[in-house]
């Protein structure tokens, strides 16, 4: 195989890893926010919840810019049409993705009432909104996304974001997503704090994962039903990456299923992602919340790893013109950027890893809402 | 055939100038103060004396505060590409999304990750490894700034990269040029340094109102001190750097150094007068009034007595051959991407370089199809392309000597102020005190200023002689901008508004824990839970 193929290979599979650091880590994050109003009663327990994850959450949400910044860098077609054939949908994730920041930061630097129950708000929502349009942007792009390319490369829209607003597959695709923000975050509250908060992030923690467990497989029958794209003929995987010719695609009911039909060994991924919402509640009920944790990541990789595999090689289909489809291989970087990035990753995300490690161990241990309400340099 | 809007080109536009102008309110801040926390921490563990360590946790919290918009209006940055350029996205994406993903990769996770332990670490690290954290968190803000200009540098001068007829884009080709683009290097350290001034300037106001109320005392003096002494020699890089980008652009980009100047006709040098002010009217092509200051020009310029600058009447007319020539270009590239065949490859390689023009004149030409214009109309064409080369000159003009005389206020005033708080008489001067108060939000304005003259300069290009920005917006509908602009004015406005009302209220209280004074007064009826930590003695 050539290396260009190669690397456009190899940073798929980076996409995907993005992709389940980002839910996880994310999905962490946005879990605590919408749990806030619920497993905090009062001020003093929400500023213990929201202190479990204040140190953290802005080296965490650099998982959503750096997936910004690598499909842009590795896939800038798909970047360019992808975001802005979502216009709508992805402001409104913006939106809310920008509130956030400011919410922890300024939430408890005041002390009015009213100040901080909008705050608390506002976590609600830009804590549910995010992880709802992640999941749902994955079920649209599942069922194929209207637009076409003019000759220079221009992105022409075919549909109204209203059709992916209202789409009854791309909601239980959100709904999916959020469940497991939910177990996750649910999941960080119980490692960090005690009662009550313990307690009631457990309850919905467990809730979150069997919720989960039961749309992820709702959705793999629905997928069973819904039109897939295949490739009529097959193309050269080093082509140069232009959308605009050079394959000729098809839609078929349950095409998704072809990749897994072909290669019976990737049924393990689904199962996978379905064992781990399942034992990851088992292991809350029985209290081993450190494993429940690592089984929620073990859940979004078999989630995003399922879907990444049935859709090989597309990355955003086009339900109008389906020879435009942006896939592996025709929506990446040039050889020459795939390789400079492969590169600076090789070197940073080891430094990334070890030191955000690093900083989880620095803040280790229960966070007990009498230190928080002590501290000064708390949220 | 499918039309994109003016509209929603104009609309993106506004969008874009608005979220970055926005978003640049709170970044020069990030970029100064953390480098000035760094310094006060130092002092603090070499010498061991509480009072700088009072200096950086309080100056700290009132960067937290800046701190958590820019983040949050970064984010936006980001994501405007990809939602409103996705022509520019998809044709520059290849060189520009590796700079963007660097500075994620490299910078921004880095600051991200160890400001949380600068918050709230404290307690559990050693003053060493605090000190550390506080360094690394500086170093990732800035080199941040690096990357973003490394790519910001790729729009006006693009290096490293060429035009690839197969795929329709700019090929990445060459990470060596990209990263030590003369441009980007000479950027970078204008625009950082411009945020050391911001900061300095904050530092040096804040400490200004307490000695005028009389408060802080100790604290407030030493930090005047070291803003003012750290603003000077700021405000001397800026201005030697504003100097080298001005050299740069007379070479890469005569018509934006002649919009800056305005420049209508070719200069003669070396008497040409450097015009202090004018009334630019882009419509009929010239200066209404100009006062000038004769022999100015040409050294501020070239650096030399003798090289001429191409005036924009000059500039117009030689671009009338290349767009011309451009026509041709994306002609032949429209047709080979149907023929894939030899010939119209040779006539595209032929005339490549001036593709960009070609694209320009997609305005004028009929249905916005420039490869196909009747033989008779495409005199008329070009003619009316030539004018779209030049930037708005009186945008471009005056935003570059708003940007220049506040600069030169900034260094009289360090100065005066650097001179006065080393000579320990500052609390006799009142009206300098003033003076740096009311002028804390300039540098901000400076910069912003300093941005326009920048990228409104660009124009109209997005990638400077490849890619006209009229081509480069998503083809949206009005409706979409009508609705992403209402949400971010209310949303910015609520930022906004926060943000200001907890930075007045946090600089109101002062230091918390201010060792040198213990009988301070505090405005505040009692020290809240999120005031500073007690552990100050």
């Amino acid at each position: 195989m050539e290396l260009y193929a190669i690397l456009k290979i190899v940073w798929a599979v980076m996409l995907g890893v993005l992709f389940i650091g980002l839910g996880t880590m994310v999905g962490m994050d946005m879990g605590v926010g919408t749990l806030l109003r619920f497993v905090g009663r009062n001020d003093a327990e929400r500023r213990t919840a929201l202190n479990i994850i204040g140190p953290h959450w802005d080296g965490n949400q650099v998982w959503f810019i750096l997936g910004g910044g690598a499909i842009f860098a590795a896939f800038p077609t798909l970047y360019g049409t992808s975001f802005s054939v979502f216009y709508v949908v992805m402001i409104t994730l913006l939106f809310s993705m920008i509130l956030r920041p400011v919410a922890f930061e300024y939430r408890s630097k005041a002390d009015s009432k009213m100040w901080r129950a909008s705050w608390d708000w506002v976590f609600l929502v830009s804590g549910f909104v995010p992880m709802f349009i992640y999941g749902a942007a994955f079920g649209n792009i599942l069922e194929g996304v209207g637009y076409h390319f003019g000759w220079t490369g221009q992105y022409y829209q075919d549909e109204s974001f209203l059709s992916y607003l209202l789409n009854p597959f791309a909601i239980l695709c959100g709904l999916m997503s959020v469940s497991l923000s939910i177990y996750q975050g649910g999941a960080m509250l119980m490692l960090r704090a005690d009662n009550p908060i313990w307690a009631r992030a457990r309850h919905y923690a467990i809730v979150g994962g069997l919720f989960a467990a039961i749309l992820f497989v709702a959705g793999g029958i629905w997928v069973q039903f819904l039109p897939g794209f295949v490739m009529q003929a097959p193309v050269n995987p080093a082509m140069p990456a232009n959308p605009l010719h050079g394959q000729s695609v098809a839609m078929v009911a349950g095409g998704w299923m072809h990749n897994f039909h072909n290669h019976p060994a990737l049924w393990v991924l689904p199962l996978m992602g379905v064992g781990c919402m399942l034992a990851g509640s088992a292991m809350l009920v029985a209290g081993r919340t450190v494993v429940a944790w690592w089984l929620g990541l073990g859940a979004w990789a078999g989630t995003i790893m399922t879907v990444g595999c049935a859709m090989f090689p597309f990355l955003m289909p086009s339900s109008t013109v389906p020879d435009q489809s942006l896939t592996v291989w025709n929506s990446t970087a040039s050889e020459y950027g795939l390789g400079c990035m492969l590169a600076v990753a090789a070197i940073f995300v080891p430094i990334i890893l070890s030191y955000t490690s690093w900083c989880y161990y620095v803040m280790r241990g229960k966070v007990h809402t009498a230190d928080v309400v002590n501290d000064t340099h708390s949220y | 055939m499918e039309f994109i809007d003016p509209n929603v080109v104009d609309l993106s536009r506004f969008q874009f100038a608005l979220t970055a102008l926005y978003h640049f309110m709170f970044v020069p801040l990030t970029l100064g103060l953390t480098f000035m926390l760094a310094a006060m921490e130092t002092v603090y563990v070499v010498t061991g004396r509480q009072i700088y360590k009072d200096m950086a946790q309080f100056w700290g919290k009132l960067f937290g505060i800046n701190f958590a918009i820019g983040v949050a209006t970064g984010i936006t940055m980001e994501f405007e590409f990809g939602t409103n350029w996705s022509m520019y996205s998809h044709f520059f994406g290849d060189m520009f999304g590796t700079p963007l993903a660097i500075e994620g990769l490299m910078a921004f996770f880095m600051e991200s990750t160890f400001v949380g332990l600068m918050f709230f670490g404290w307690d559990r690290l050693s003053k060493q490894a605090h000190l550390a954290i506080t360094y690394l968190v500086a170093l990732g803000s800035n080199l941040s700034a690096l990357w973003i200009l490394i790519a910001n540098a790729g729009m006006n001068m693009p290096e490293g990269a060429h035009f690839d007829p197969e795929t329709m884009r700019m090929q990445f080709e060459s990470f060596v040029n990209l990263v030590f683009n003369p441009d980007a290097q000479a950027k970078f350290v204008h625009t950082s340094v411009a945020g050391y001034v911001s900061a300095a300037m904050f530092v040096m106001g804040i400490s200004a109102f307490y000695l005028l109320r009389g408060q802080h005392r100790q604290f407030a003096a030493r930090s005047f001190r070291m803003a003012a002494l750290f603003g000077i020699i700021s405000t001397v890089a800026v201005i030697t750097l504003g100097d080298v980008l001005g050299r740069l652009d007379y070479e890469k980009q005569p018509t934006k150094i002649a919009a800056i100047e305005g420049l209508w006709h070719t200069s003669k040098p070396p008497f040409e007068p450097w015009i202090l002010a004018a009334l630019p009217d882009d419509a009929k092509q010239e200066n209404h009034f100009e006062v000038g200051v004769p022999l100015v020009l040409t050294p501020l310029i070239t650096h030399t007595f003798d090289q001429p600058i191409t005036g924009m009447h000059e500039l117009e007319d030689a671009a009338g051959p290349r767009i011309r020539s451009g026509i041709e270009a994306v002609s032949a590239l429209r047709r080979y991407g149907v023929t894939h065949s030899d010939v119209d490859l040779a006539l595209f390689t032929q005339h490549e370089q001036d593709m960009g023009y070609g694209l320009l004149a997609a305005r004028h030409a009929p249905n916005q199809d420039v490869t196909n214009i009747p033989e008779n109309q495409i005199d008329a064409v070009v003619k009316a392309t030539q004018p779209d080369i030049l930037p708005n000159v009186f945008v471009t003009f005056w935003s570059f000597r708003f940007m220049v005389f506040l600069s030169l206020w900034f260094f009289a005033l360090f100065a005066i102020s650097a001179y006065v708080s080393l000579k320990r008489r500052l609390e006799h001067n009142k009206l300098l005190l003033k003076l740096c108060m009311w002028s804390i939000p300039l540098p901000i304005l400076a910069t912003e200023f300093g941005w326009i003259t920048a990228e409104a300069g660009r124009q109209p290009w997005t990638v400077f002689g490849w890619l006209p920005t009229f081509l480069s917006a998503s083809s949206h509908g009005v409706s979409y901008m009508v609705f992403s602009l209402i949400g971010f004015v209310l949303l910015y406005s609520v930022f906004i508004a926060a943000e200001l009302y907890l930075m007045f209220k946090f600089a109101r209280l002062g230091p918390e824990h201010d060792s040198m004074e213990p009988h301070a007064q505090h405005d505040a009826p009692k020290p809240s839970a999120f005031d500073m930590h007690p552990t100050a003695s």
